[in-house]
């Protein structure tokens, strides 16, 4: 109960602090994910409300862009890399290690909710490829070994 | 006095420990009491040397990598903070061939400075266009990049000056300026590279071009994947401000430019401009019909200047040695340096700025050094996801826009993807389709429904079911996406899918070469 008011009240401070800008959304639903890790669906009334628009058209945006969520993540978020340049480097395999080892497809979350895997198309570092960011950190030349130590180092941490 | 050294803060090197070794190189100095200033310099775009350690010596800047963690305490006993012999050692850092060969304009300072430090930036021609720029006419600067012949670095090749020239003749109150900093297209990273490694250029370029066109406004639209990059961005932004770069009145001159950063949210569309201005307005970023061209009716239907990073960071050189230095470089109508970013499955990856006229090939060869696993490259995706499979027999082909046009490829944002022989073709122009697919922001039939129709047939081809069949509707579906889409991403699915399908006809379990061009 007390988690929902509060997560309420950061909705609101998040609108309040950004609703004039020019171009308003994008900048509030990234606001209110960087603090609660998603967009809760109970959050769309107060931002239709705080810029004037539908529900419908807030709702639209959201379900619009990948990388906003209307569910909680896992612990950690993996973004594993599916592109051309990581797929020349072994990035296959990995994308196949990485869902046996964690035991979830794309756009699940482990059960222990630990972690969250997402696809991405690209991190620019397709010098160093196979890629994954895990949280904001990013690493290159990922192996099947190298996946799992930093795995096992994340898990040690959690 | 204490030694200066570099350890990258490019999010690549990071990728691969610098952070780590940053840290370990720090508390070893001072475990053995030396003083060092170690500075987090942007990548030289040698990757497979990264992490790449520099120390200055009076020899000169002298390279250490790859650096792991287990190499530190070595390196301090080889002396290396005075150039010492080392397994690791490189020599001078700018007597390396594969950068000395190089012709670094937009790169110029990437790699020798600290990013986010004002004073770096000054001190190594920095803000030298912006002062030529506030003596001139709007007109003069817009003729100095037109002059200089800057296409659009983000893949269209727009010529740059012809843009700004048509929004500084469309009288409006309000203007924009907007950088494509959406760098989606996989296999690229050299607009990153120069978030992350050289902000202030950028910072300089967009300043410029809102003088130009009588813009008071500025976005940076960067996609959310690039944390880095933000970080990089926002704090030499406030360096600007500070210092009087930015703000209402740049450098005394009575003239206004704001500038801010705003995230993307995870959509490869939004690297096409109507649809990256709808976005900015806070709407799903579904792709405009033009006209209106975004020069006369652009964001919030004002005239707006959209070009892309590597356009922006190329303007102040221009403005500080003139066009016509910069023209000089290329070939044909493709004028000045391109930087290319080499990627997958090669020996040397990494960014090499060239002017425009030299192979794919010795490309591929003299700079990459071949593959990264020792097997044969099997076929090389140039400009993207949306960018043509060149086969070894297209290897020669110019990096030129229009060379590559002349074989149904793409140069685009010069970001080069090479494949070795195990590569699978069909699996690869399956990918493609899926691709577009999942990006399609859905506002035309074309992309959303044959995007999802192709994905099918190439699984149906794929399992070798009526092969007669599946491949002329593969033909026909490409066709219907390349004349019927309304921008590029479905317009030029067909490019990856198409050039695979005929240049690598086995890998789809026919041996049709009559398509190959």
């Amino acid at each position: 109960m007390t988690e929902s008011i509060s997560a309420e009240a950061t909705v609101q401070e998040v609108i309040n602090t950004l609703k004039n800008k020019p171009g308003a959304l994008l900048p509030i639903l990234h606001g209110i994910q960087d603090a609660l890790g998603y967009i809760p669906t109970d959050s769309v009334p107060a931002i239709a409300r705080g810029l004037n628009l539908s529900r419908a058209e807030v709702h639209g945006v959201i379900s619009f862009y990948h990388y906003f969520r209307d569910t909680p993540p896992g612990k950690q978020t993996i973004h594993l890399c599916r592109a051309e340049s990581c797929q020349a480097m072994g990035g296959k395999l990995l994308e196949q290690h990485v869902k046996t080892r964690l035991g979830i497809d794309f756009h699940e979350t482990t059960a222990d909710g630990k972690f969250s895997l997402e696809p991405v198309y690209c991190l620019g570092n397709c010098a160093c490829s196979p890629a994954m960011q895990i949280g904001k950190e990013i690493y290159g030349r990922v192996s099947t070994n190298s996946f799992d130590a930093i795995i096992d180092e994340t898990e040690q941490l959690a | 006095m204490s030694i200066t050294l570099y350890v990258p803060c490019d999010s690549s090197a990071v990728s691969l420990g610098a952070d780590r070794i940053a840290t370990a190189i720090a508390k070893e100095a001072q475990q053995r009491g030396i003083a060092i200033n170690l500075i987090r310099n942007g990548s030289r775009g040698l990757y497979w040397l990264e992490p790449l350690v520099e120390v200055i010596t009076e020899a000169g800047r002298i390279a250490y990598g790859p650096v792991q963690v287990s190499d530190v305490v070595s390196l301090f006993d080889a002396d290396f903070l005075h150039g010492g012999a080392h397994k690791l050692a490189l020599g001078v850092i700018e007597e390396l061939d594969y950068l000395k060969k190089q012709q670094r304009l937009t790169f110029a300072r990437i790699g020798k400075t600290d990013p986010v430090s004002l004073d770096d930036y000054l001190n190594n021609d920095g803000y030298r266009g912006l002062s030529n720029a506030l003596k001139l006419p709007q007109a003069d600067i817009v003729k100095a990049v037109t002059d200089s012949g800057l296409r659009g670095r983000g893949g269209a090749a727009f010529p740059t000056g012809i843009k700004w020239n048509t929004v500084l003749n469309t009288p409006s109150a309000q203007k924009y300026i907007i950088c494509n900093a959406d760098e989606g297209d996989s296999g690229t990273f050299s607009d990153r590279m120069v978030m992350e490694g050289d902000p202030f250029v950028l910072i300089e370029g967009i300043t410029i071009a809102g003088l130009a066109v009588g813009a008071t406004q500025g976005y940076i639209y960067l996609r959310v994947e690039y944390p880095h990059a933000h970080k990089a961005l926002n704090a030499a932004i406030e360096k600007a401000y500070a210092a009087g770069f930015l703000g209402d009145d740049i450098q005394g001159s009575g003239k206004a430019f704001h500038l801010e950063v705003r995230l993307g949210a995870g959509a490869y569309i939004c690297g096409e401009e109507t649809s990256l201005m709808e976005s900015l307005e806070g709407k799903r970023g579904l792709v405009r019909f033009k006209p209106p061209l975004p020069a006369i009716s652009g964001l919030f239907g004002q005239p707006t200047v959209v070009n892309n990073v590597i356009s922006l960071a190329s303007v102040p050189i221009i403005l500080d040695k003139g066009g016509d230095y910069y023209r000089d470089f290329g070939m044909g109508r493709s004028r000045g340096t391109l930087p290319l970013q080499l990627a997958g499955n090669i020996k040397h990856a990494g960014l090499v700025e060239l002017a425009f006229g030299l192979t794919l090939r010795e490309l591929l060869y003299d700079f990459g050094g071949g593959s990264a696993s020792g097997r044969p490259i099997k076929a090389v995706q140039v400009g993207g996801p949306l960018g043509a499979y060149l086969p070894e027999s297209q290897f020669d082909t110019p990096l030129d826009y229009e060379a590559f046009a002349a074989n149904w490829t793409v140069l685009g944002h010069g970001g080069v993807v090479v494949f070795d022989d195990t590569a699978d073709m069909a699996a690869l122009a399956r990918y493609n389709m899926e691709f577009c697919a999942i990006e399609s922001c859905g506002k035309c039939t074309p992309c959303r429904i044959g995007s999802t129709r192709g994905t099918e047939v190439l699984d149906e081809i794929i399992k070798g079911h009526e092969l007669n069949k599946n491949i002329p509707l593969l033909r026909d579906l490409c066709n219907t996406l390349l004349n019927g889409s309304l921008c590029a991403l479905g317009g030029m699915t067909p490019y990856p899918v198409l050039s695979a399908l005929n240049h690598f006809p086995e890998d789809f379990g026919v041996n049709d070469k009559s398509n190959a061009v």
